[in-house]
């Protein structure tokens, strides 16, 4: 190594340190941001001391200069667009979105390192060192790329957000799986050259669709932490096709991000990892049993009645679910808790691990509508405080909620969840009576405490708020 | 040679434990951000774009490279920008003073 070489390699380290350092700050609220910014920092000096090497090795023909500096360009202002103008409540389709072309571009990589190998050795002579990490990276690349986008048009509502299943999809998944394994197997035997990695690269991209699209919506926070781990990986193997450290250390730690996220979702739901690839509860939203059987009565109540609870209640916690973001009725919602709290009410939120389509999926959208994160709490911390909580407002939340996850036997059994029936009072904001996610009947609302408020959430918030406000004033 | 793809691979394994261990010390408040700026920091890729370019001759490497290179570009600028707009919204008190509401809504 020369020492222009070793300087260019110290760089890249103290970059890796950055975005570790970056990580760690995220232990916190108040540093996350500063975290943010030194990784991006990191970012930055990694790209420019990368264009310092070209530059100094003088190995880009004009042609390649111009299509990548365009391409640069291209994506930078596309990403800086589509990140600003992004709303909050379509946050998990635009990070899956990001994801997609990250794994996307990991497994153009790995194709364009293959098809430059046709110059000046046939793929068929290349070194396993280097057709293995090059069968991975395609593989897992192509998987998260085309799964990733089926999931980001799941969340965006373009592909339907219940679990898809073709006729002979689950073959036709298999089937794809099998030929990647196959293909994979002959590039790393050395049997096989470009054809057999573009053949590599349509199998494995099969194989993304058919694996996202039986995967129902609740069971999203799941999938795209399970891709964000993928993309990791390929990024990595990309690493080593190209014998970048860099690369291999970040996509380690995205990949260990990934995975720690999918285990924390997996065990939130009580559910392992496999039986959601294997596709949603059943059918999604057709009952698929009678449930538990526990059929007492719904107590109804009005604007009026529920306000009047809320404010002369001493303590309140809000309970909110993916139904919230999908009405957009987070600032409603805010604003509602801001009078309770104005009026003495000591409010705060509890925030359920796969509540909502990513996970912490709340949290942003409350962070957004101006709640203080030391009011945001986990269901650790929040789930001893139930019982000596005056009332409880759901909105939008519907399975976690359930007690029946208490009792073996059903489709939640075992799933941690809220424990809301044990505070005083509950209040449920609903459009209907209808089905969570697993299909089965929520004992909560035949709870005796529990008063059903049925409205849409955006415009039944601000007639809560008024009713609120008429109250304390 | 094959010392520097041990090296490579122990570079490998060490990172994925550096990173559970820093990752598993993340807040459930932060979860969003938290994918989000992993997801920009795979944005590294582009400096693997980059280096696939320097020996690029052939125009499908052109394409791949060209797209590739939107890709990448995309995935890190937007991954660090949207991260750090949502990182901007998590405050440890709300930004209106709050004795101000109280005499604002009580006075009506």
């Amino acid at each position: 190594m020369t020492g222009f070489q070793n300087g260019v390699e110290l760089v890249y380290l103290a970059a890796a340190v950055t975005f570790v350092l970056g990580l760690h700050l995220m232990n916190s609220p108040a540093t996350a941001r500063r975290g943010n910014r030194l990784s991006a920092g990191g970012m930055t000096v990694a790209v420019l001391t990368t264009l310092v090497v070209l530059v100094h090795d003088r190995d880009v023909t004009g042609t390649g200069a111009t299509v990548l500096a365009l391409g640069l360009l291209a994506g930078a202002v596309g990403g800086l667009l589509a990140a600003r103008r992004v709303q909050m409540t379509a946050m998990p389709q635009l990070v899956s979105l990001f994801n997609a072309v990250g794994g996307g571009a990991a497994a153009l990589i790995a194709l364009g390192h293959g098809v430059r190998h046709l110059d000046w050795v046939p793929l068929d002579l290349a070194p396993v060192r280097t057709t293995l990490p090059m069968a991975l990276d395609v593989a897992i690349g192509a998987i998260t790329f085309s799964g990733s986008l089926i999931a980001a048009g799941k969340l965006a509502g373009k592909v339907p957000g219940r679990p898809v299943i073709a006729p002979g999809g689950h073959l036709l998944f298999v089937f794809s799986g099998l030929a990647s394994l196959v293909f994979g197997g002959l590039l790393v035997s050395g049997t096989g050259g470009v054809p057999v990695l573009l053949a590599l690269t349509a199998a494995a991209l099969s194989v993304g669709v058919l694996m996202t699209l039986p995967i129902g919506g609740a069971d999203m926070p799941v999938v795209i932490s399970l891709l964000n781990a993928f993309t990791g990986t390929a990024v990595a193997m990309a690493g080593f096709v190209l014998d970048s450290t860099p690369l291999v250390i970040a996509g380690a730690l995205v990949g260990a991000a990934g995975t720690i996220l999918t285990m924390l979702m997996a065990e939130a739901m009580n559910r392992s990892i496999l039986s959601i690839m294997a596709g949603g509860f059943g059918t999604g939203d057709e009952a698929t049993a009678a449930g538990s059987g526990a059929t007492g009565t719904v107590r109804e109540t009005t604007v009026d009645d529920a306000a009047l609870q809320l404010a002369y209640a001493r303590s309140v916690i809000i309970v909110p679910g993916y139904g919230l973001a999908a009405a957009q009725a987070q600032h409603e919602l805010v604003e509602l808790a801001q009078s309770l709290e104005a009026h003495g009410v000591e409010v705060s939120y509890g925030i359920h691990p796969v509540a909502g389509r990513m996970p912490g999926h709340m949290n942003v959208l409350l962070a957004e509508a101006n709640v203080p994160y030391p009011q945001l709490k986990d269901l650790e911390e929040v789930n001893p405080e139930f019982a000596r909580t005056d009332v409880v407002l759901v909105v939008g939340a519907n399975d976690v909620t359930n007690p029946a996850a208490r009792r073996p036997g059903n489709p939640v059994s075992g799933m941690p969840i809220l424990d809301v029936d044990q505070a005083r009072t509950v209040i449920v904001i609903k459009r209907s009576m209808g089905h969570g996610y697993a299909g089965i009947d929520n004992e909560l609302y035949t709870d005796p405490k529990t008063s059903m408020l049925f409205t849409n959430a955006k415009p039944g918030l601000k007639a809560l708020h008024a009713a609120v406000q008429a109250y304390v004033s | 040679m094959t010392t520097t793809l041990i090296v490579t691979v122990t570079i490998f394994v060490l990172s994925l434990l550096v990173g559970f261990e820093v990752i598993s010390k993340v807040p459930a408040t932060l979860h969003t951000p938290l994918m989000s700026g992993a997801n920009a920091i795979h944005g590294v890729v582009v400096v693997g774009v980059m280096l696939l370019a320097a020996a690029t001759r052939t125009t499908a490497g052109y394409v791949l490279v060209f797209v590739a290179a939107a890709f990448a570009a995309a995935n890190v600028v937007g991954g660090y920008v949207v991260t750090d707009r949502m990182l901007e919204m998590f405050k440890a008190r709300g930004p209106r003073p709050a004795p101000e509401q109280r005499e604002g809504e009580e006075q009506p």
